[in-house]
């Protein structure tokens, strides 16, 4: 007689908490700043296993700077860093609001996670190249790339260097380090490999830098970028920005709450860190780290920054619809802007009155930069990029069907 | 030569002049490729130029774009068209659309070769021909060689094209000029006047095809393997075709087409692909937007039947010379 089984049931992660309740991080384990060791750069992945559960930060509580990842970062550069950070931001609340005024189709912000772009950035070497997603705006910021070029963008005016090709924020800036974004996910992940490996090819001594989401992890790319870098060692750094959210899909159903996700890292045999994505101090000084092991031949870093997606996936997006109200505000690692900015003032090279004076003069330079682009048209007012480049950069030459239908468009 | 021997000349040949070509994939590297168009390279040039990858198709691809945005000039290998699926999103979403979305600033100069096309008993998993889901995608070109002479300089001319191209070699046609009577014993390239393979840099550009056979009565569009299907149908029937070698698909050579097709007033189009949304089904569309007036009869396509590529039945699928030669007889009685 057959054995009575009760029934298997499938489980379908949920997140802790939806509109309606209180959110509450105490779950997070936060390791106190400065405890987590810092390991030299020749260290061997299976040295660091723990580090890929642990958190590792720099500023504690109060601003101040602490343990074996404090780097003493002298004032201006972190003084530069932290106007890198609110001018991504502003531009940011400058872009949304052009997108409410039927200016542009689309904005994504970064509010909440601009330290990580930005701290990257000021991290590696020019020359460098980032595989961006679309939420790494502050690397273009902190690249200095002219304000105005990234409005043109948005705007898919005639200023836009993309020609109007390409959805907004979907930047491709190659003299300032920044590889054409996708909107298919992941992509670019394996494609920061591979140029890191002709980098290896060509005995050359730059690095890339491919950027994910905690989300897209879940991408085929995700685990072959990981092969790649695990069977070639190329000199890489393999960023993954846990946000907390993909669009509505909480972190667990990338099975975040199986396992971190800089744990995947650990299956290919490859170096693993995770780290508090809020810290400015901690990412630069990881990013530092995670470089100089790539550049000196060690290979690849994977990374996960915790962090926290505090505005919308995109202005297409409401997230009062799945998430509770408040949560950002919960957010145990506070906010990057606010936390550099207090540790700056601790450590008397900063002030409320040099950073209300930094503020104003950031919004006077993003407002001028805008409406220098929006002088050259937006999306529905002045005019739009010629309609016979279209056609153009299909192919480097163009074949005779298209030629044919350029002249069935009448142009 | 041989056709493999023909492909690997190319390759050793761009590998030798430029520094930034660089071939890799399954197998390819210590032991030369499961068909052998590798064997050699990476004891040549070395293991940072030729060299193996993981069974992984979509990070070949990736990162392939990844190095050509760099500066090199991947030519990768997908060890059989059939498994190039993985890599799909890789070719069509970005590979191809790169130098459009980035206005020219970063582009991926790859040639991605692989072995198409059946009559090896390879079973459905080793035998199927998917030009057309190439040739559907702006951004991509698409190249299907039929002897040694052009596959070297078809290759040659890829490697040195700035855009990325699909290389779809017919693998019954790696050893001989395969006409599709398999009933009879293989003829060697050594045999065929285009298996001499000139030892120099050469190039057979993209975008021009080849008049394989004059003729008078019908225009028959092949590439790859059917181009000896058709040779021998017409021959059989005694049916005076002209016979046109498309070698690339993508650019399309149209004015050698109309040429043809206003001069015999008859089409056919033959391929080894399944017959539905096929490539077959582009060139009806161009020629009787091309020729309409001159056509005498209906545009007939003989090619691949609606099914997966059979093992034991692989002849009945396959558009031989006996289903060519009275599809030719139908059309001349039209």
């Amino acid at each position: 007689m057959a054995k009575a089984h009760s029934p298997i049931k499938l489980h379908v992660p949920e997140p802790a908490f939806r509109p309606g309740d209180t959110p509450d991080f105490s779950s997070l384990d936060i390791p106190a700043a400065g405890s987590v060791r810092r390991p030299p750069v020749h260290v061997s992945p299976e040295e660091i296993r723990d580090l890929a559960y642990s958190i590792i930060r720099v500023m504690d509580d109060a601003g101040a700077a602490v343990g074996p990842w404090d780097e003493s970062l002298d004032s201006a550069t972190a003084i530069r860093g932290l106007r890198y950070m609110m001018k991504t931001r502003v531009y940011d609340q400058r872009m949304v609001m052009a997108q409410r005024q039927g200016k542009t189709s689309f904005y994504m912000q970064c509010t909440g996670e601009e330290a990580v772009a930005v701290a990257q950035q000021m991290a590696l070497e020019p020359g460098d190249m980032h595989f961006p997603t679309y939420r790494q705006q502050g690397l273009l910021i902190a690249a200095e790339h002219p304000l105005e070029e990234m409005a043109c963008q948005i705007f898919s005016n005639p200023g836009d260097a993309l020609q109007g090709r390409q959805l907004p924020v979907m930047y491709s800036f190659r003299e300032s380090g920044f590889f054409s974004i996708s909107g298919n996910l992941g992509t670019q992940y394996v494609q920061a490999v591979g140029w890191a490996m002709a980098s290896a090819i060509k005995g050359d001594s730059k690095i890339a830098a491919g950027w994910i989401g905690e989300g897209a992890t879940a991408e085929n790319d995700f685990h072959s970028a990981l092969l790649y870098a695990s069977v070639y060692n190329p000199p890489v750094i393999l960023n993954v920005v846990n946000n907390q959210w993909a669009i509505s899909t909480f972190q667990g159903l990338a099975a975040g709450d199986s396992a971190t996700f800089a744990s995947r890292a650990h299956g290919y045999g490859l170096a693993s860190l995770r780290v508090d994505g809020n810290d400015f101090l901690a990412v630069h000084a990881v990013s530092r780290w995670a470089s100089a092991r790539a550049r000196s031949g060690f290979g690849p870093t994977l990374i996960e920054w915790v962090t926290y997606r505090v505005a919308a996936h995109s202005t297409s997006d409401d997230p009062s619809q799945y998430r509770p109200q408040g949560e950002a505000s919960a957010w145990p690692l506070g906010d990057p802007v606010e936390r550099l900015k207090q540790h700056l003032i601790g450590r008397g090279a900063w002030s409320e009155e040099l950073h209300a004076r930094a503020q104003e003069e950031i919004e006077t330079e993003v407002r001028q930069a805008v409406r220098r682009a929006e002088a050259l048209g937006t999306l529905n007012s002045g005019s739009k990029p010629s309609i016979k480049e279209m056609f153009e950069d299909v192919y480097k030459e163009m074949p005779p069907h298209l030629r044919k239908q350029r002249q069935q468009l009448g142009v | 030569m041989n056709m493999i021997e023909a492909i690997r000349d190319a390759m050793d040949i761009m590998l030798a002049q430029d520094d930034n070509v660089v071939v890799f994939g399954e197998d390819v590297g210590y032991f030369g490729g499961v068909f052998r168009c590798t064997a050699g390279l990476q004891a040549k040039h070395g293991k940072h130029r030729v060299f193996d990858t993981p069974i992984n198709e979509s990070g070949i691809v990736g990162v392939a774009i990844g190095m050509g945005a760099y500066g090199l000039r991947p030519c990768v290998e997908i060890q059989f068209a059939d498994y190039v699926y993985p890599a799909y999103d890789q070719i069509a979403s970005e590979a191809a659309r790169l130098r459009h979305r980035s206005n020219g600033q970063f582009y991926a100069p790859l040639v991605i070769r692989m072995p198409t096309g059946g009559g090896i008993f390879g079973g459905q998993t080793h035998s199927q021909s998917p030009e057309a889901l190439f040739t559907h995608v702006s951004g991509l070109k698409t190249v299907v060689p039929s002897n040694p002479y052009d596959a070297k300089g078809l290759l040659i001319s890829s490697i040195e094209d700035d855009d990325p191209v699909i290389f779809l070699e017919p693998k019954r046609l790696y050893n001989g000029p395969f006409d599709g009577h398999h009933e009879r014993p293989s003829i060697p390239w050594s045999k065929h006047p285009l298996g001499e393979v000139p030892e120099h840099h050469y190039h057979v550009p993209l975008g021009e095809a080849a008049v394989r056979r004059q003729g008078s009565a019908v225009t028959i569009l092949a590439y790859g393997t059917m181009v000896y299907v058709a040779e021998a149908a017409a021959a059989e029937t005694g049916i005076d075709a002209e016979i046109i070698d498309l070698r690339t698909l993508l650019p399309l050579d149209m004015a050698t087409i109309e040429t043809s097709v206003k001069k015999t007033g008859r089409c056919m189009v033959v391929h080894e692909a399944t017959l539905t949304s096929g490539f077959g089904a582009e060139l009806c569309a161009l020629v009787q937007e091309s020729c309409f007036y001159h056509l005498e009869a209906p545009i007939e396509r003989v090619t691949g039947w609606d099914t997966p590529y059979p093992h034991a039945l692989e002849w009945e699928y396959f558009p031989g010379p006996a289903r060519v030669g009275s599809a030719l007889k139908r059309m001349m009685e039209a």
